[in-house]
């Protein structure tokens, strides 16, 4: 743990790429091979089962710090990470542990089903076994939220140095369904040995934004310059719903979401088309609700994601289907490397010979035939329930995350309103004690509804004067919710809205964030929800 | 209560009317006592002002030709009946606890103060009250200082490991009081201290005050860039990001404040370093100080009042929050446009004097 505490430091100690991609190589270095298994294993989101919930963590942090409860939520709301205020608040000393990480994570592993008193009494010896620091990495790896300023491509690169192989291969090598605990590190770096995963997923390749914010639209003689000639390039609809890969291969398929979650038994109705493909078949595509061979609202599809068990309703109300982007693997062979109109090519072919069409849809391409063309087919996304258009290089190869240059998502603008600000909360993590997370509302009648919150979307300095003006003008306080004197308002932007029985507003936004702040409009001229209900459409 | 309290809380600061003088008053007044010289407390546009002689420089540097007392720790001056008298806080060179006593009553103002000796002002010293008006900037349970010993090797080894990667060496902290606690804790053995103009006329200030602070160089137009590059700048907040920082890149930057104390506030910052070296007391510290004054109630005038005093309810004070303008969370001012056109970022940003303080983000760090 001392090795990996270090590194968490080193990495707090410097804000250049290059600098923290050293101290990874050194951590990678210096650690045996199982830390550094499960150092790629945290840093992919295969965190250890959560052994102690988050009430009994509170619960015996509060009895370690020797604090009152309020009193322990109240400096949680200053630090907006629970692993750092525990880490913060617990008695200093300069003890330090040796056990390595790999230990550490087996101790966990090993607190499964154990009676909740030696819970307890494993995580206070624990605690007093390490510094502030260590205590702040061991938190982390105990609650899973493995959150901490460098990313896992940054992870992949070092190790890819230090083995000797390059990202995108390791990137792969790392896909799927791995343990710490049966992946060895030798595995993993020499190819004739690398796990036999049947059910391993190749990365995604993801679209860059063709425009950076809704503010800078691209006109046609900016694509051109961006992109070069319209007939080098592939158009389809982007569609909003699930990004997923699906495999078959001797004869088991999978269906893994873009998070790397194996998502097979949440979409019962793709089993039937699945079963029916030709071993060694990788496809990817996007997964949306459909009614009458349409698709539907992300909303609709929404409702069924996350739960554990798929009633014949559910089923019924959402049913599901594919539509097809690409095709990966075709007879067993890993076809990235073929161009995107070949890689098409096949994906018809295994399209064409399905016996479920319905299910296996394959995204259709639009005819253009140049960017303005283009730019006025885009208009009609939103009446093909599409995001806007996604566009791909007809020679592009299938390449490892997400790349400028040969796939790019042109976005349709966001809907938008003029709100008010009304209640206020701080963030987390970069942004902990500034409030940075608010609640909007429009007018009904001489009331302000509440119908979002947004997070994103301000400058720093912004949000500094956000924060400031919250400071001075609180009403009222509930716990970390501020309430606050209506006045600033802000254009919120949305890319759907749909009707809901939960929200007080009678409308549900997806991805609501605040597109600028209206300094020159007073609270009287924000939105009302009509307009908002309006936009609701038929 | 059968009397009127010897000190209270006016909208102007606070007040003692039988002896006529406010404390740290952030509205103009006759007769203003003031705790230190930083720009919250002392502002400009009273009549007659009474300070620490170790105050006087620069509060003459600051807010001008002010007509000023001055007087010794221990000493005590009568105003209309009442006694006035100072103390070390600890928090700055110059900085004072204001004892009043009046028929026995005593009061005592903290102004801003830590109880680790720094080596560079005279020592916060716990002194009995009836009252005692305390800040608590810190005052929740994650802020907890290491002992500065410990801090300055790990700054002065920063520096010395720059040099080495021939990286030049930001530190940044407030003109009063930071800046001469690093000045002073530095080693010189490594290379030079180069200073921004802002920190170097208050040490020049204090200079004339007669403090003997380690030898330092201001930055000109005329300073070379290599040499500067093996040497340490010592820079205040405002300067953090600036084109006067940016033309001594490559370097690396490092932020001496308490709120260093928590991850997302120095990323926030984008500090390389953030080192948490606060001039105001910790918890404990708080705790301890306001339990040695023995006193029967305290007031809590900034920082996190709210849950600080609840916190010394149930441990038995009886504790009363306040609200003044010191630079509490409640009463940030929103930040200034800084010279470099650049917004500064400080949380800490105080409400500005009237006439304006050079630096426009001095304090609460």
């Amino acid at each position: 743990m001392k090795a990996f505490a270090q590194m968490f430091t080193s990495l707090d100690e410097t804000n250049k790429t290059n600098e923290k991609v050293k101290v990874l190589k050194d951590y990678f270095n210096c650690v045996p091979d199982t830390d550094k298994m499960h150092m790629l294993a945290l840093f992919s989101g295969r965190k250890p089962k959560r052994q102690i919930n988050s009430t009994f963590f509170r619960l015996w942090a509060i009895e370690a710090a020797n604090i009152p409860a309020w009193l322990f939520e109240e400096s949680y709301h200053i630090v907006g990470d629970l692993a750092e205020t525990v880490a913060l608040l617990l008695p200093d000393h300069e003890n330090s542990s040796n056990k390595t990480l790999t230990e550490w994570i087996a101790e966990i592993n090993g607190l499964n089903n154990l009676p909740e008193v030696e819970k307890h009494n494993w995580l206070l010896q624990s605690w007093a076994m390490l510094n502030a620091q260590e205590r702040f990495v061991f938190n982390k790896v105990l609650t899973g939220s493995f959150r901490v300023g460098v990313s896992q491509n940054l992870v992949i690169k070092a190790l890819a140095d230090v083995a000797g192989l390059d990202a995108a291969t390791l990137t792969h090598r790392l896909m799927g369904n791995w343990m710490p605990e049966t992946y060895q590190y030798e595995e993993l770096v020499h190819s004739d040995t690398a796990l036999e995963d049947v059910s391993r997923p190749y990365p995604f390749f993801l679209a860059y934004p063709v425009q950076e914010t809704s503010e800078k639209q691209k006109t046609p003689e900016a694509m051109q310059t961006l992109l070069g000639n319209a007939n080098e390039w592939q158009a389809e609809w982007k569609w909003d719903g699930i990004r997923a890969q699906l495999i078959k291969r001797e004869g088991e398929i999978f269906i893994w979401s873009r998070g790397e979650d194996l998502a097979t038994d949440k979409f019962p109705e793709l089993h039937p088309f699945l079963h029916h493909l030709p071993d060694g078949t990788v496809i990817d595509g996007e997964i949306l609700s459909f009614r009458n061979g349409l698709p539907l609202p992300f909303a609709i599809l929404q409702t069924r994601i996350g739960r554990k068990t798929l009633s014949k309703k559910i089923l019924e109300e959402s049913p599901v289907a594919l539509i097809a982007y690409d095709c990966l693997e075709y007879n067993g062979e890993d076809i990235r490397y073929k161009t995107q109109t070949e890689r098409r090519q096949l994906l018809e072919g295994l399209q064409a010979s399905t016996p479920y069409p319905n299910v296996f849809n394959i995204s259709s391409l639009i005819t253009f035939n140049s960017w303005d063309e283009l730019a006025e087919i885009r208009e009609k996304s939103r009446a093909m329930v599409a995001e806007g258009i996604m566009l791909k290089r007809k020679d592009a190869h299938y390449q490892v995350g997400r790349r400028r240059g040969d796939w790019w998502k042109w976005k349709i603008d966001p809907l938008s309103v003029d709100a008010v600000m009304i209640y206020a909360q701080k963030g987390h993590g970069r942004r902990a004690d500034l409030y940075t997370d608010y609640t909007f509302a429009v007018w009904d009648g001489d009331k302000l509804v509440p119908f979002a919150k947004a997070y994103s979307g301000l400058t720093d300095t912004e949000i500094n004067k956000v924060d400031a003006f919250v400071k001075r003008n609180t009403i009222e306080k509930f716990g970390p919710v501020r309430t606050v004197k209506p006045e600033l308002v802000f254009e919120i932007g949305f890319e759907g809205i749909n009707k809901s029985s939960r929200h007080k507003s009678g409308v549900a936004l997806r991805f609501p964030r605040i597109l600028r702040w209206r300094h020159d409009k007073p609270k009287e001229e924000a939105d009302t929800i009509e307009t908002l209900k309006a936009l609701l459409g038929e | 209560m059968s009397h009127k309290p010897l000190l209270e809380f006016t909208d102007k600061g606070i007040y003692c009317a039988k002896g006529k003088f406010y404390i740290d008053p952030w509205q103009p007044v006759d007769d203003a006592v003031i705790t230190h010289a930083h720009a919250d407390h002392a502002y400009v546009g009273h009549k007659r002002y009474l300070a620490h002689h170790l105050s006087r420089e620069v509060l003459y540097y600051r807010l001008g030709e002010i007509q000023l007392q001055t007087i010794e720790y221990g000493e005590t001056v009568m105003k209309n009946g009442v006694q006035i008298s100072m103390f070390p806080a600890g928090h700055v060179i110059g900085s004072a606890q204001i004892r009043v006593e009046s028929q026995g009553e005593v009061w005592v103002v903290s102004g801003d103060y830590k109880v680790e000796d720094d080596g560079v002002c005279a020592p916060f010293e716990p002194v009995k009250c009836n009252h005692f008006i305390s800040e608590c900037t810190f005052g929740m349970p994650i802020y907890k200082w290491k002992s500065q010993a410990n801090i300055f090797a790990d700054v002065n080894n920063w520096w010395q490991t720059n040099v080495q990667n021939n990286l030049a060496t930001v530190i940044v902290g407030y003109s009063l009081g930071k800046a001469q606690r690093i000045l002073q804790n530095l080693d010189l053995s490594i290379g030079k201290v180069y200073t921004h103009g802002v920190i170097e006329n208050t040490n020049e200030a204090l200079r004339r005050n007669g403090i003997v602070l380690q030898p330092t160089e201001r930055i000109t137009a005329d300073s070379v860039k290599d040499e500067v590059r093996k040497g340490i700048i010592i820079a205040p907040p405002s300067s953090v990001g600036t084109p006067w920082m940016r033309k001594f890149g490559p370097y690396s930057f490092g932020y001496c404040s308490g709120w260093m104390a928590i991850r997302g506030a120095k990323r926030r910052r984008a500090a390389d370093r953030g080192f948490v070296m606060s001039d105001h007391a910790d918890w404990d510290g708080l705790v301890s100080a306001i339990d040695a004054t023995g006193c029967d109630s305290v007031y809590l005038t900034h920082g996190s009042t709210a849950s600080f005093s609840r916190y010394l309810r149930e441990i038995g004070f009886d504790a009363h929050e306040v609200h003044t303008l010191y630079g509490g969370e409640e009463e940030e001012a929103p930040p200034q446009p800084s010279p470099g056109g650049r917004e500064l970022e400080e949380e800490g940003l105080k409400v500005s004097p009237p006439g304006g303080d050079l630096e426009g983000a001095e304090g609460v760090i």
